[in-house]
């Protein structure tokens, strides 16, 4: 079975975010890049799938610049088969990032796509879907549990109050998943040697017939949140502190 | 042309044991130097990820890695727990005596193993009577012609407890000194190996530590490593390619000693304000952090003479690194100390474990007095 697992790189969550000048942007200057932690979780469930059925490959594909391919070569050395690097240089959206991804899934004839429910710089959430769309494949997020069997892949999703429902969702298909499905395992050091011989595939937007596609939702605006305000010490006894909180509660905070 | 930088691959490695270290060490190692066990599950997710045995040659399976590679991965291990530490790297110097002095035929019968299972060997020189004047050993090998006896006792030996396999330097002549000595390899179950109790030690004391006493043990002669007389040659060699690992362990102890010193002096407040904007305190960081970076430079700088082949000048640039390491980061440690004050003498806190941990590396490897032996004798040759 041809396994495909999306991977993101984003920025590490220690990273103090800065707005570009512009305010359409972020600085990239000092980010130090990681894989998108619910990616990692991806990678190993692709691994794992290929273990249990004994039979397959695991293909990891990025979209970006340059920098990814340190992300590609990381899932190599954890285990991955190959890794494709679709190679961009300007402003993407989650549609044409689909767009390509669905292209590449063609390409490898893709029979299974793993992906992390959500990137966490973004958090769109939004690509697994589209790319299911694209593909005409049904999806599930939110996995906590994958099992792929005879054509179907059974999943558990985690909603709301940890509330698990299990589905069945005929293969090829999409799985997103959540932590907790599983624990990525390390890339080991023979692996970190050997990936650094192995060749990427990578693609231009035009290789994939996108050369002339074009974003269809842009960033107009990056803001930081507004500064945490200060908290109000109370004073007086018990009964003034109490009385005093309840008004504030109601009267500035507006939530009783 | 100077270049300070890491290849991708070193920095991918760094990455890596970094994240082993975050995940599997430091959640444990107070526990384990409270109770001083053995950390047996830790020593083979360690064996599992490829991190032990980094310098077996590729083209004995292993992954040849250089000495840099080997200074990269014990720094961070060393920012983790130098127990664990030592548990891991110390089977790289149980084993380099035979990659050293060893035939491809040695090599492929004794190493090979290690690189199949999570097995531990132990590098056995120092005895009760021989540490620094580690030419005047006393255990005794007599030459039967098939086999050896071997009679004596070793000290201080790192993994004892645990390994398959002894590298042991013993002296068929006690009056040829050095030119008399033999290495050989013991495997651990040998009839007539007896092995001392656990040695409670100050710090790093999840390594097991133990003497070993060999009571009319017959080692085969196939079990020789080199010839009569290359024993403490091979010795020697050995300890010029661990000697720089084991002083990035300490550069990675006093650089996480600082870490934490640097996060408690902005949370501690006195005088109505964090004790971090106190110039006492300023001055202690900033001089840590200068050893630090000094420390690791002279690693580098060993490393990469070392890697080059340069084994003269690397040898003496390995000295410096060790002894300046070593003792810069006992300052360090103590330094962290001093600045949690009296929560920092306490268990809870994490400093004072990594002082009693770095106090070993100023003794092991070659005491710091030993190292300036060593330099000296490089600055006054003609």
């Amino acid at each position: 079975m041809n396994i495909i697992v999306l991977v993101k790189q984003v920025p590490d969550t220690e990273t103090k975010i800065k707005i570009s000048g512009d305010k359409k942007s972020i600085e990239q200057g000092d980010i130090k890049w990681v894989i998108n932690p619910y990616d990692e979780f991806a990678i190993e469930q692709g691994l794992k799938t290929k273990e249990t059925l004994k039979a397959g490959t695991v293909t990891v594909v990025s979209v970006g610049p340059d920098r990814v391919v340190e992300a590609l070569r990381t899932a190599v050395a954890m285990g991955a088969d190959n890794a494709c690097h679709v190679k961009i240089d300007q402003e993407m959206d989650t549609y044409l990032v689909a767009k390509a991804l669905a292209e590449v899934v063609k390409k490898e004839a893709g029979q299974l796509v793993f992906s992390g429910k959500q990137a966490i710089d973004d958090d769109q959430a939004a690509t697994f879907g589209y790319l299911a769309e694209l593909l005409n494949w049904p999806s599930a997020s939110m996995v906590v549990k994958c099992e792929i069997t005879n054509g179907k892949a059974v999943v558990q999703r985690e909603v709301e109050g940890g509330t698990r429902f299990t589905i069945e969702l005929p293969t090829p298909a999409v799985i997103a998943v959540d932590k907790g499905i599983n624990t990525p395992r390390y890339a080991s050091l023979p692996g970190i040697m050997k990936a650094k011989k192995k060749e990427i595939k990578t693609y231009s937007l035009a290789d994939l017939g996108l050369g002339s596609e074009k974003p269809k939702t842009t960033a107009s605006d990056f803001a930081l949140p507004p500064e945490r305000q200060a908290g109000k010490k109370l004073s007086g006894d018990t009964t003034a502190q109490v009385k005093e909180l309840v008004r504030l509660l109601r009267e500035e905070a507006k939530v009783i | 042309m100077i270049d300070f930088s890491l290849s991708d691959e070193q920095l991918a490695l760094k990455d890596m044991v970094r994240k082993f270290v975050q995940a599997e060490i430091i959640p444990n190692a107070h526990r384990f130097d409270a109770s001083g066990e053995f950390p047996h599950e830790i020593i083979r997710k360690a064996w599992e990820n490829g991190l032990m045995n980094p310098a077996v040659p590729e083209k004995f399976g292993g992954l040849g890695f250089g000495i840099t590679e080997d200074v990269i991965m014990n720094e961070e291990l060393g920012a983790g727990c130098l127990g664990m530490t030592t548990s891991i790297a110390v089977n790289t110097l149980g084993l380099y005596p035979i990659l050293i002095g060893g035939t491809d035929e040695q090599i492929k019968h004794w190493v090979t193993p290690f690189l199949n299972e999570p097995i531990l060997a132990s590098f056995c020189l120092t005895e009760p009577g021989a540490g620094s004047d580690a030419g005047s050993l006393s255990c005794h090998a007599k030459d039967e012609g098939t086999h050896f006896v071997l009679n004596g006792s070793k000290m201080w030996i790192t993994n004892a407890g645990h390994a398959e396999l002894f590298t042991v330097f013993a002296t068929t002549n006690k009056e040829l000194r050095s030119k008399g000595t033999v290495c050989l390899v013991v495997p651990a179950k040998s009839p007539g190996v007896s092995l001392g109790k656990h040695e409670d030690k100050m710090g790093q004391r999840c390594s097991d530590t133990r003497a070993i006493t060999f009571e009319n043990v017959k080692v085969p002669k196939e079990n020789m490593i080199g010839q009569i007389g290359d024993g403490f040659k091979i010795a020697l060699k050995t300890l010029d390619k661990t000697r720089t690992p084991i002083a990035a362990g300490a550069v990675g102890a006093a650089r996480a000693a600082m870490e934490y010193a640097i996060k408690y002096s902005k949370e501690r407040k006195q005088f109505n304000q964090p004790i971090s904007n106190f110039q006492g305190i300023q001055f202690m960081l900033a001089d840590m952090a200068t050893k630090i970076e000094a420390g690791r430079l002279l690693c580098y700088q060993a490393a990469w003479a070392l890697d080059k082949g340069q084994m003269k000048v690397g040898s003496y640039y390995a000295s410096l690194a060790k002894r300046f390491s070593a003792d810069m980061a006992m300052e360090v440690a103590t330094d962290a100390v001093q600045i949690y004050g009296g929560y920092g003498y306490t268990k809870e806190y994490p400093v004072e474990k990594i002082m009693r941990d770095v106090k070993l590396v100023q003794i092991y490897e070659g005491t710091s007095q030993i190292q300036r032996v060593v330099i000296a004798r490089h600055l006054l040759e003609d």
